[in-house]
This record gives C-alpha cells, structure tokens and sequence, in this order.
C-alpha cells in the first residue's frame, strides 16, 4: 500500500496507508498507552487510554481505532491528554480492589504501571466497592471479578485467536462482567491465552495463582518440551530444596515464531518435572529389586556390561533406543556412541512420521521445506490428514489466524470433521484411510479418485479441488502420518510443480524431527545418510558396522530368541507407548534412562534418573525443520542429563571420549551442567560466559561441542549459529540430505495424543490429568463469521 | 421446542431480510418472549442452533436489554421510570404508589402472577413525565389515581379473559375480590 506521511510530537512519521495511528507511533519509538487495544485482535475502543490530539478535530482521539492519513498532525502527549488518561484511570479504580500485594499481576500489571505513569494517586469515588469472590472456572482458569477493567482483550483472543468464543460479556455499561460459556464454569480448550492476554490479575491461573511474585523468579525462555511444533515458552524459576524449581509457564518471551500463542501443554504441563515420582538416584536390581546405587557403581556396571556384552557377542548383541525428547545434541551423541563405541545398528526410537522417505523426496530440491513462521503467511495452505487442534496446536493457530488475518486459501482433506474445517475454503471428507489415494490421485492418478469419493463429494468436485490447487503459488502443503512411502513422494511429486510450493511432514513428538535428522535408525546414520554407503560421518567415525541393523520390532524378535543380551533406553517408554509385552527384555540386561519408573523403567536392570527438556540445554528441531536453542531453566538434585550420562558410560567402557565429544583442547574445567558444591560458582561461570556471547567449550559434558559436529556434518544444519543463540529459530533445510531408505509403514506409529495428553509425560503432569478429568474437550458450538 | 404458526412465520419471514443470520436475533427474542413469556433455557438453546450462534452470545444479547427477560414475569410488567424528568414530576410517588398496592417491590411479581414491578430508566417519554409503561403501551402524565385507573383496567382486562374461560372459577374469585379491595 502506498506510505502516509504525518506528524506526531513534531516527528515525522511514514507508514503504509491504512496503518493505525498507535501503530504508527512506535516506529517511531512513541508510546501511546492502551489497555483494549491489542495487536491482531478486533479494535475495541473501549478504555480510552490511547487518546491523543489530532489537528482539527474538535475532541480528542482514540489512536487505537483511528487510521493515519497524509498531512496529520498528532499530539500524543499534554496536560489535556494527560487529564484525559487521569480520569479514565480514576473510573477503572472506582471498583477496583487495590489488591496489589496479593495479586499474582503485581509487578508485572499494566493497571499499575499506568497509574504509576499517569498518578490517579487520589479518588473521588466515595461508593462502597462491589465485591465479588474469586471464581474457579475450569482447573486452569480463575477469575477475579473486581480485578477486571473490561477491555475484553480475553473475549477476543478466545473467540478470533483459538476459535473457541467461551468467554462472552454479560450486562451492559458499569455492570458488565465477564461470563464463562457454561453459565458457572468453561468448557474450552484450556489453553491459558485469556489469561497471559489479561492486562491485570482478574484471570489467572490454577498452576501459578497465589504461589509467587514475578521478580523472586528467574524467566528462561526455551522451547516446549510436549508436541512437534516448538514453541517457545517461558520458565519462571526460583530456588527450592531440590534446586530450581519451575513455577510458571507463560508468554512473557514473545520471540518465538509462536508469539503470543501456547497451548495448555507448553503454558502449564511443566508440572511434571516437580512430580513426587521423579527418580533422583540410580537404582540397580539387586536380587530381583531395584535398589538405591551411587553414580559410580551404576556406571561401572553398565560399562562392564556394555563391554562384555560387545566383545563376547558382539555389537549386534546389544540394542539402543533414543528419545523423541531429548536433544539433538543428545540423540546425534546416542546414534555415535552406538556406532562407535557399541559397535552396534541395532538403534531406533518410537517414529511417528516417514522422514526418511520425506528426505528422500525432497533431496535436491532447495527451499522445499515450510518453516512454521511459513504457515502464517502462506496464500494458501493444503492440509491432508491429521488434526492440528489436537495434535499440533501451533499449527492449528497459524493455519486459522493467517487465514483470518491475512485471508488465505486453506484446503482441508480429512476423513474427519476436524475443527480446521471451519476456516476451510473448501473441506472435502474422504473415507478413512484414504489419505494415500488423495495424494495419488493429486499426482495424476485419476483411478484413485474411486476410492476417495464419498457421499459428500463428486469426482468433479475432486477434479475441480486439483485444478485450483495446481493453479496456487507459494502453497503449503501439509501432511500427518496418514501419509507414508510411495504416497509421500506423489504427494511431493504433485507440490513440486507448484511454484514455490513447501511442505510440512508432521510428526508428534518436541524432537521426533530431531530424532530422525539425527540418524536414530537401524540403517541411517544423521541426515538420512544409509549405514552402507559412504559419507563424511564414515570418515570421521572411523570403523563403524556396516550392515544394517534391527529396527525395534526386530530387537523385540532377537531378544525373544536370546540374541539381544543388552539394551539401552535413553528417555523412551516403548514398553508402555508400543504395546511391546514387559517381558520380552527379560533375559537382556537394561539400561534405561529417564525421569520415572515408567513401564520400561521397572523392567531395566539399572536405571539412571535423567534430567528432562526443561533442565539442560541444546537444540531442538520442530516438524517443519526449525532449529531452536533449549536452555536449561529447571534442575532436579540428583539427576543427570542424557548427554552427560552417554558420556560417562563411554568413558566406564574405557573409550576416549574426546573421540566422542570434540572439545577444546587442554583446558579442563567443569562449566555447565555440574552439580553439588561447586554448581553455583560454575553456574555463574557459565552465565558469565553465555552473557559475552561466548560458549563454555571446555566439558566433555558439553553439548555445544557436538553441535559444532551437527553444523558441519549434518546437512542442512549450517545455519547461522549466532541467530541460533540470540534465540532466533533457524530454518534448516533436507536438500543436501543423503538418499534415505524405504521402510516398513508399520515401523511408524502415531501417537494420537489429544490437546491434554503427551505420551508417558502426560501421565506425571497432575495440570493435564485434572483437565481431562474434568472434562472431556467439545469443539465450540458454531464457527466465526 | 414449538412455537406458534404465527411466530415460525415472521421468523421464516425475517431472517432471509438480514445480510447475516445473527442479525435477526433481537426481534427474534422479543417475540419468543411475547409468546413464552421469558426466555427460557430452552428458547435459548434453539434460537442459539436456529441463528448459528452460541448460547453464550445469545445470553450476552440478552442480558444487555433490560427488555429481554430469563426469568417469568406477570402477565403485565409495570414499568415506572423514574429517570430525571419523570423523578422531577413525581415518578417516585408513582413506583411508591404502585409498590404499596401490588405488595411487590422492584422486579416483584404478585402471587397470582399477574404483575411485575419494575423501576426503569428513561423509556423516552420526558415530555409527558411522569411515564410509566404496561408491556407495549404507554401511559403518560401519572397521577396516583390515574395510575389506580390503569391498574383497573388491567385487572379488568385479566378477569374479562379469565371469564371466558369459565373452569377457572376460584382465580376468577381472587380477582373480583381484589378489584373490590
Ligand atoms: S479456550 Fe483458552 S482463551 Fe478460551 S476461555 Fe479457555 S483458556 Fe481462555
Ligand atoms: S478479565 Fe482481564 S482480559 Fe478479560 S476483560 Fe477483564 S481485564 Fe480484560
Ligand atoms: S503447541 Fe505444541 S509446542 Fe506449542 S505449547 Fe502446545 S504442545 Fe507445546
Ligand atoms: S486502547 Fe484505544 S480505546 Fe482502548
Ligand atoms: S425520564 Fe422518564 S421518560 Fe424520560
């Protein structure tokens, strides 16, 4: 759009036409405050906060719901103006109670520091205060009516931002109040924006209400440790007798291409970490029981093991397991430590999506890949398969809001009613488990169209549906698990000649993405290069096993027959998340490595309390490829991450671990991730170190030193490691990747997780469990109009 | 839920006049409430699925008129305003008057469900203060005996309708003692 030109406090202003006036004015640096106005919600006019001068205009003006026009001259700050925001600051304190002290906003309320700005010190009001008890509307949301200036940002965001309209306004003029959908209570999807949105403490939230004060915690923003869409979410920490205890969970962070949105899991699953089940020392069974051990004992043990397992039997004897939510760092570790020092390809972890075949269709094709912050912007999106509202909330939000904000074309294929229907330019419902033949036929192949038309659809119709996709630019394309193998690559046959079409694999999992590019695989090593070809990791490896190795279902059959004599779990519950019979490791010695004695923990023969997501620090990659920083906010006495684990069990094998873990040389010192005395002098080394921009590269235990292998090895993975650590998300990209290798459709089993459910965490986060007790999640009544 | 013939007709008649379905919803209310009496759960419910709405946006509507109603109310809602003109002329006099006959304060409705007190706001009637308003009709320049005269009539108006439905004698009885006292 053509710029406008105006002036605001003698400042000249450009801004495209159509622009808001309080917009306008920060670029400029000029703050107009507002309480109703919120960015990419409805304008609301109804504080009367932002009101400025305008030359010519008899009154003053609302800058949040005027539009800037050529020649303008605008005064955002007199006597007048100040006068005018005194008052209104006056009315909304004639109800308010003054709670400061108590209220979990103190500190960080914008009712306070207006007043502080604009010193309403006084009140004419002499009415007795109309007061009203703290209501509890669901297990997440509280809702203090006295507390509340009505700008009805929670209303909108609830309604135009998630598309669940549970929060409506009641009465009219003074006696407005806020009303929950179900008269008493809400039945929402628990996501938590009303109340990070609210300008003061009237919501709050069950998780964090009346349990401490902004400034006693330190904030740290890291990535979502639950579904694959890698939002950032900040940690509020502080100290406790077990070390840093994480309280809160919220938005306060908003560089994360997620901004203002987190779902329940990312703003209130944290609580999990704090569980009364969470292991803080290792246990080894001893006559049948697992029973308290030292880190020492536990690590020599397994070392013995692991090495006579490997010299006696061989690599082939021993299997490993990754994790879907550990670390890059940590799971490219895992996949190395397995080659080289365990001699073994028997590796895998719990796949809920194809990206070998992904990568291989996409290989050599640059900038294929659509990175989350795509989705928000794309002109039309294509979504086959899956259920984002549940499964992958952020994209849900993405999908929806560009499509509200930015009105793009969205195209939905789905065997069920899925709530994205809603936003859907067109919805077309196929029968279940035809999610293959729709790609098939997109490709070309018109006999497929049979099996994918039904009551609601006409082969016309199909063919029309192709025929305008075929005519989009710049779509994004994409897909659920639904979608594996052959299917894939029609699919990607079909985008690739769309120009500057993109596409997004889903998988389930915080680092299942990360797990994959990794090379957690029987026959791929990291990048989707196959265990018997070459590449650079043969090279610098070494002597690696050649052949292919057992996938889990194959580790599962070896161990039945006594040829799997160990296996190690790193952070994966398979007995308990893939229906694998307890005990089919019974005759292996296992080593399991997690929070809690899940279903394989209590079959393990060593189990080594581990740290989680929240608790270290390194990358994460999201589904769509989007490299993120994780930094270490929580810290649990007693537990240990997964790198440092992997690292100590090399070294009890007797292997050099610098062979493993590339660290500078020379220099010894312990930064990062130690514990006991000397922890908070490291501690504070360490954000010395991180507050210079510098990178403490001095520990075997380091995950940055691996990172510098995953940038220089794993293809795709060089990008910029400055943006990476300001907290930018990095896009990587599968066009280099190696050839990948076909598997086996059942080898990949969704996780099927719900908006309150995350796999085995689900379990320990009392958060997630209160909710789906209280009740079960109903799409909302009716769609936006 | 059933509505009478004549209300599906103006609905039907309506809703097609408005550029979105949701538009039709205030009139739609007022006259489910003639026919009712109240918006009840139940009207809710269906006007909410007949508009594509949700039954909280249909209780934010309704709960924004004073007009519209959730709660049953007599057969006449005696609206007094006592705003600033009326107040001036003597509207007080007149809520007080009506109080002390009917035995009912504000939002009170008599035991035999035939009237609702009500004190209003302005009702746009200054000009003729002090106002006072039976369901749709207006009744102007008040006096207490002008008021006692609308209430007669009232009554009269119920027990002529109350004849003709003759198996209703011990109400009927009621009445005729009331409009004697
Ligand atoms: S869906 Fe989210 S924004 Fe809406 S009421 Fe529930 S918690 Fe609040
Ligand atoms: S509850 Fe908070 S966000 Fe909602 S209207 Fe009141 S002050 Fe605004
Ligand atoms: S959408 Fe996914 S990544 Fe984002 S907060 Fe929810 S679970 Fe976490
Ligand atoms: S911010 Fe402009 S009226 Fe509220
Ligand atoms: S003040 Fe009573 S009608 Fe206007």
């Amino acid at each position: 759009m053509a710029d406008v030109t105006l002036t605001v406090d003698g400042k000249k202003v450009t801004a495209p036409a159509g622009t808001l006036l309080i917009e306008a004015c920060k670029t400029v640096g000029i703050e107009v405050p507002s309480f109703c106005y919120y960015p990419n919600l409805s304008l609301q006019g109804a504080c009367r906060m932002c009101l400025v001068k305008i030359e010519k205009m008899p009154k003053l003006q609302t800058a949040c719901t005027t539009v800037i026009s050529e020649g303008m001259i605008v005064t955002s700050d007199s006597e007048e103006i100040k006068q005018a925001r005194k008052s209104m600051l006056e009315m909304l304190l004639g109800n308010h109670p003054l709670d400061c002290p108590v209220c979990d906003a103190g500190g960080e309320c914008e009712l306070q520091d207006m007043t502080f700005s604009y010193g309403a010190a006084e009140s004419k009001f002499m009415e007795a205060k109309n007061h009203k008890d703290e209501q509890q509307w669901s297990p997440v949301v509280f809702f203090d009516r006295p507390r509340c200036i009505l700008c009805y940002r929670c209303v909108r965001v609830c309604g135009e931002g998630m598309d669940v309209w549970a929060l409506g306004v009641q009465n009219r003029g003074v006696s407005s109040i806020i009303a929950p959908n179900k008269e008493d209570h809400l039945e929402c999807e628990e996501c938590g924006m009303c109340i990070d949105i609210c300008p003061v403490g009237a919501l709050t939230s069950g998780a964090y209400r009346y349990k401490t004060r902004p400034w006693e915690m330190k904030h740290v923003g890291t990535i979502c440790t639950h579904c694959g869409d890698g939002c950032k979410t900040t940690l509020g920490v502080r100290r406790a007798d077990t070390g840093m205890e994480i309280v809160r969970g919220d938005n306060r962070d908003k560089s994360g291409t997620n901004g203002d949105f987190l779902c329940i899991k990312g703003r209130y699953a944290f609580d999990f970490a704090n569980h009364e089940e969470r292991l803080t020392q290792p246990l080894i069974r001893k006559e049948g029981k697992l029973t308290p051990a030292t880190w020492e004992e536990a690590f020599q043990l397994i070392g013995k093991k692991f090495a006579e397992v490997r010299d006696r039997d061989g690599g082939s004897a021993i299997g490993v397991i990754g994790s879907t939510r550990t670390t890059n760092e940590e799971s490219y570790l895992l996949s190395k430590f397995a080659r080289m020092v365990l001699k073994t390809n028997n590796v895998d972890h719990h796949r809920t999506a194809d990206f070998p075949a992904f990568a291989a269709a996409l290989r050599g094709k640059a900038d294929a890949t659509a990175s989350m912050a795509d989705v928000f912007t794309a002109p039309a999106i294509l979504l086959i398969g899956n259920d984002p509202t549940e499964q992958h909330p952020l994209l849900a939000w993405q999908i929806r809001n560009n499509v509200r904000l930015h009105r793009s074309r969205l195209y939905v294929i789905n065997s069920q009613a899925i709530k994205l229907r809603r936003q859907a330019t067109n919805f077309m419902q196929i029968p279940a488990g035809a999610e293959g033949k729709v790609a098939a036929f997109l490709a070309g192949d018109d006999a497929a169209a049979d099996a994918i038309i039904n009551s609601s659809s006409t082969k016309d119709q199909w063919n029309s549906l192709r025929d305008t996709l075929r005519g989009e630019q710049n779509l994004v394309i994409a897909f659920g698990s639904e979608i594996l193998g052959s299917d894939l690559s029609s699919l990607v046959t079909f985008g690739s000649a769309i120009a500057g079409a993109k596409f997004v694999c889903l998988a389930d999992y915080a680092n299942s993405r990360g797990a994959a590019d990794m090379g957690l695989y029987p026959d791929l090593l990291p990048g989707y290069h196959p265990i018997s070809g070459s590449s650079e990791f043969h090279t610098e490896w070494g002597e690696i096993p050649q052949a292919a190795g057992l996938d889990l279902s194959g580790m599962v059959e070896a161990a039945s027959t006594n040829k799997l004599k160990a296996l190690y779990v790193v952070g994966s519950n398979p007995i308990g998340r893939l229906k694998i019979d307890s005990f089919a490791f019974s005759n292996s010695f296992v080593v399991v490595q997690d929070m809690f004695l899940t279903e394989t923990a209590v079959v393990a023969d060593v189990a080594l309390p581990a740290a989680n997501a929240y608790e270290k620090s390194g990358t994460f990659t999201n589904t769509c490829g989007d490299l993120q920083l994780v930094k270490k906010a929580g810290e649990v006495t007693g537990t240990k991450a997964d790198f440092e684990m992997i690292v100590r069990i090399a070294d009890a094998m007797g292997f050099d671990v610098r062979k493993l873990v590339p660290i500078g040389g020379g220099t010894h010192a312990d930064m990062g991730q130690s514990r006991g005395a000397q922890s908070g002098e490291a501690d504070r080394h360490a954000v010395w170190l991180e507050a210079h921009g510098l990178e403490p590269k001095l520990s075997p235990f380091d995950p940055m030193a691996i990172l510098d292998e995953i940038q220089r090895l794993v293809p795709g993975y060089d990008v910029s490691r400055m943006n990476l650590l300001a907290g930018n998300s990095q896009h990587t990209s599968l066009a280099k990747a190696g050839p990948g290798v076909a598997h086996r459709p059942e080898s990949i089993s969704p996780a099927n997780d719900t908006l309150f459910s995350s796999g085995t965490l689900g379990h320990y986060s009392r958060a997630l469990k209160s909710v789906m007790e209280s009740h079960e999640v109903k799409p909302a009544e009716v769609a936006a109009d | 839920m059933k509505f009478s013939e004549e209300f599906e007709a103006r609905f039907a008649e309506m809703v097609p006049h408005y550029p979105t379905k949701r538009s039709a919803l205030v009139p739609t209310l007022l006259y489910a409430q003639d026919e009712v009496g109240f918006l009840s759960d139940e009207v809710i419910a269906e006007l909410a699925g007949r508009l594509d709405l949700t039954e909280l946006e249909v209780r934010n509507v309704i709960s924004y008129y004073s007009m519209l109603t959730t709660k049953p109310r007599g057969k006449f809602n005696l609206q007094v305003c006592t705003n600033i003109s009326c107040l001036v002329r003597g509207g007080e006099e007149i809520l007080q008057h009506c109080a002390k006959k009917l035995g009912v304060g504000h939002k009170g409705t008599t035991p035999d469900g035939l009237f609702t007190l009500e004190e209003v706001e302005c009702i746009g009637a200054c000009s003729w203060a002090p106002a006072a308003q039976v369901n749709y009709d207006f009744h102007e320049n008040l006096t207490t005996e002008k008021m006692d005269r609308v209430l007669d009539k009232c009554l009269a108006q119920a027990q002529e309708q109350l004849q003709r439905i003759k198996s209703v004698d011990s109400l009927a009885d009621t009445l005729s003692q009331r409009s004697e006292g």
